[in-house]
């Protein structure tokens, strides 16, 4: 077993009710404004499982646009967040859904549209404890669960992407603590997601992007 | 190193000849690679926010997201202060009162420090601020204390559990009422030892206890079972300085504590399928609240 930090025992400081319902939902809404890079102008948030049954009373609502907003898991002001969302310019829906049997009973699906009129979406569940586990990006399967310092790339399917896009971080000096590639199918767009101990800098990440067959890079702090 | 028994936390207090707080703060400071100084600093702060959210609770009293609870801390230290002497003393019943008062604080989604989990946030700062208050205690002595809970905290997260969803109130309310008894023992000059024996007189207590919140909420029965933990942690830390001892080794206990998690039906692990949360008022207030 891993080591517990007292930390973890004494703590997080966070808003209440509920870790699992409050302070993880604002951790997915973080992780959805990290994706969109920006305040979406729309979204519409399905609420899976228990979260749709009972996200009234843990103001689920309130933590993900919260978290949307860019607030962290202990800022008072998540219970006003329809109030600021409403001032943002902030226009958002809130629909309880049966996403299917494969999903976790506290699964959110944010649907984004930003301003150039792309859309973009983002699953993830709150596992308890304030964990997350974002489990699909437009689409796409993946895990992550912003513990660490997470990259994620959109690439063609071909030879060779993983190992220039890794050979970037190494002469940055990234340490990989972990990755994982995803693709629906062989020849089409993959997705990877690559787990560091330290940041990804600016500069490595516009190396990256100026790879032809890379079509979109992000870096995500531990959200 | 993990810290997997209570028997392993009392060796490091008399390895470094100190309480197991003191131990604790090195351990973490070794994990993390950072000075002990940091390591009391970042639990000050933590206290800070625990005092904040009792002073919260008792002055600005609200009525509760779900609108189930909301006053009763306050209402609860007036009548702490008032002429008709109390049943059970003062010291007691002001924690219980802070206790209260954090619990509804979470319940308003105020900002709370999760002690082990939210649901149980109030039980550890109700004990500590109280007995803080009546020996004039500083927030150093405080930090420390808090460092024994959480020592306290990681055994029963490795051989329980601190989820609901896994073991029950017991391990929730249970375990924060077993770790702020651990730490009042050494406030009070009490040895590891019976730092131990507070622990395990209080999971003994509540053994078995199931975690069945009215419509789901972390309302009821939650802040009333804060109100339990506080009052069993200072009971208990008594009965452990006066130098009873559980018959069952500490360990032992919680480790039954964590077998008897496991055989909970699921629906008397914070599902609300069973117990109050499915009495006929349980089940009509969830209609009223979810519709």
């Amino acid at each position: 077993m891993s080591e517990y930090s007292c930390f973890d025992i004494i703590g997080p400081v966070m808003v209440g009710p509920s870790s699992s319902h409050t302070a993880g939902a604002v951790r997915l809404g973080r992780f959805a404004r990290a994706i969109a890079k920006e305040l979406p102008s729309e979204v519409r948030i399905y609420l899976h499982g228990s979260f749709a049954q009972t996200y009234k009373g843990h103001g689920t609502d309130l933590a993900l646009l919260g978290g949307l907003l860019g607030m962290e898991t202990d800022d008072v002001r998540i219970r006003d967040s329809y109030r600021l969302a409403d001032e943002a310019g902030l226009c958002y829906t809130f629909i309880a859904a049966d996403l299917g049997d494969g999903y976790h009973a506290n699964t959110a699906k944010f649907v984004m549209k930003l301003s150039d009129g792309s859309e973009k979406t983002v699953t993830g569940c709150s596992i308890g404890g304030g964990k997350v586990l974002i489990t699909e990006l437009d689409g796409f399967p993946v895990e992550i669960e912003g513990i660490y310092p997470t990259l994620i790339d959109t690439h063609l399917d071909q030879p060779g992407v993983i190992h220039k896009i890794t050979g970037v971080l190494v002469d940055y000096q990234v340490n990989i603590a972990a990755m994982k590639v995803f693709r629906q199918e062989k020849n089409t767009i993959a997705y990877m997601v690559v787990e560091t101990d330290q940041e990804v800098p600016e500069e490595a990440l516009k190396e990256i992007i100026a790879m032809r067959p890379v079509l979109d890079v992000k870096f995500i702090k531990p959200f | 190193m993990v810290i997997g028994s209570v028997e392993t936390l009392i060796q490091l207090a008399h390895d470094n000849n100190s309480s197991i707080g003191q131990a604790m703060v090195k351990q973490e400071a070794a994990l993390r690679q950072i000075s002990e100084e940091d390591v009391l600093a970042q639990m000050k702060h933590n206290w800070q926010v625990m005092k904040e959210s009792i002073a919260t609770g008792i002055k600005n009293p609200q009525k509760s997201k779900g609108g189930l609870i909301g006053g009763e801390g306050r209402r609860l230290y007036d009548y702490c202060q008032g002429e008709k002497g109390l049943l059970s003393g003062l010291n007691v019943m002001e924690a219980v009162s802070y206790a209260l008062a954090v619990a509804e604080v979470n319940a308003t989604m105020g900002r709370i420090v999760a002690c082990p989990t939210a649901g149980s946030c109030g039980i550890v700062p109700g004990v500590l601020k109280k007995i803080q208050e009546m020996d004039d205690l500083s927030d150093d002595q405080i930090a420390l204390a808090l460092m024994t809970c959480a020592g306290i905290g990681m055994v029963i997260a490795h051989r329980a559990s601190v989820s609901g969803a896994v073991g029950g109130c017991q391990a929730e309310c249970g375990a924060a009422s077993a770790m702020a008894a651990a730490a009042a023992v050494e406030l009070r000059g009490g040895t590891p030892e019976q730092a131990g024996e507070a622990c395990a007189m209080v999971i003994k207590n509540v053994m078995g206890l199931v975690c069945d919140p009215v419509a789901g909420l972390v309302e009821v029965p939650c802040a009333k079972r804060n109100a339990l933990g506080a009052s069993l942690a200072m009971v208990m830390a008594d009965m452990a300085l006066a130098g009873i001892t559980s018959v069952i080794p500490v360990d032992e206990v919680i480790t039954a504590m964590g077998s008897v998690g496991r055989s909970l039906p699921e629906t008397l692990r914070e599902t609300a399928r069973g117990g109050l949360a499915v009495t006929p008022t349980g089940l009509e207030l969830n209609r009223k609240i979810f519709g």
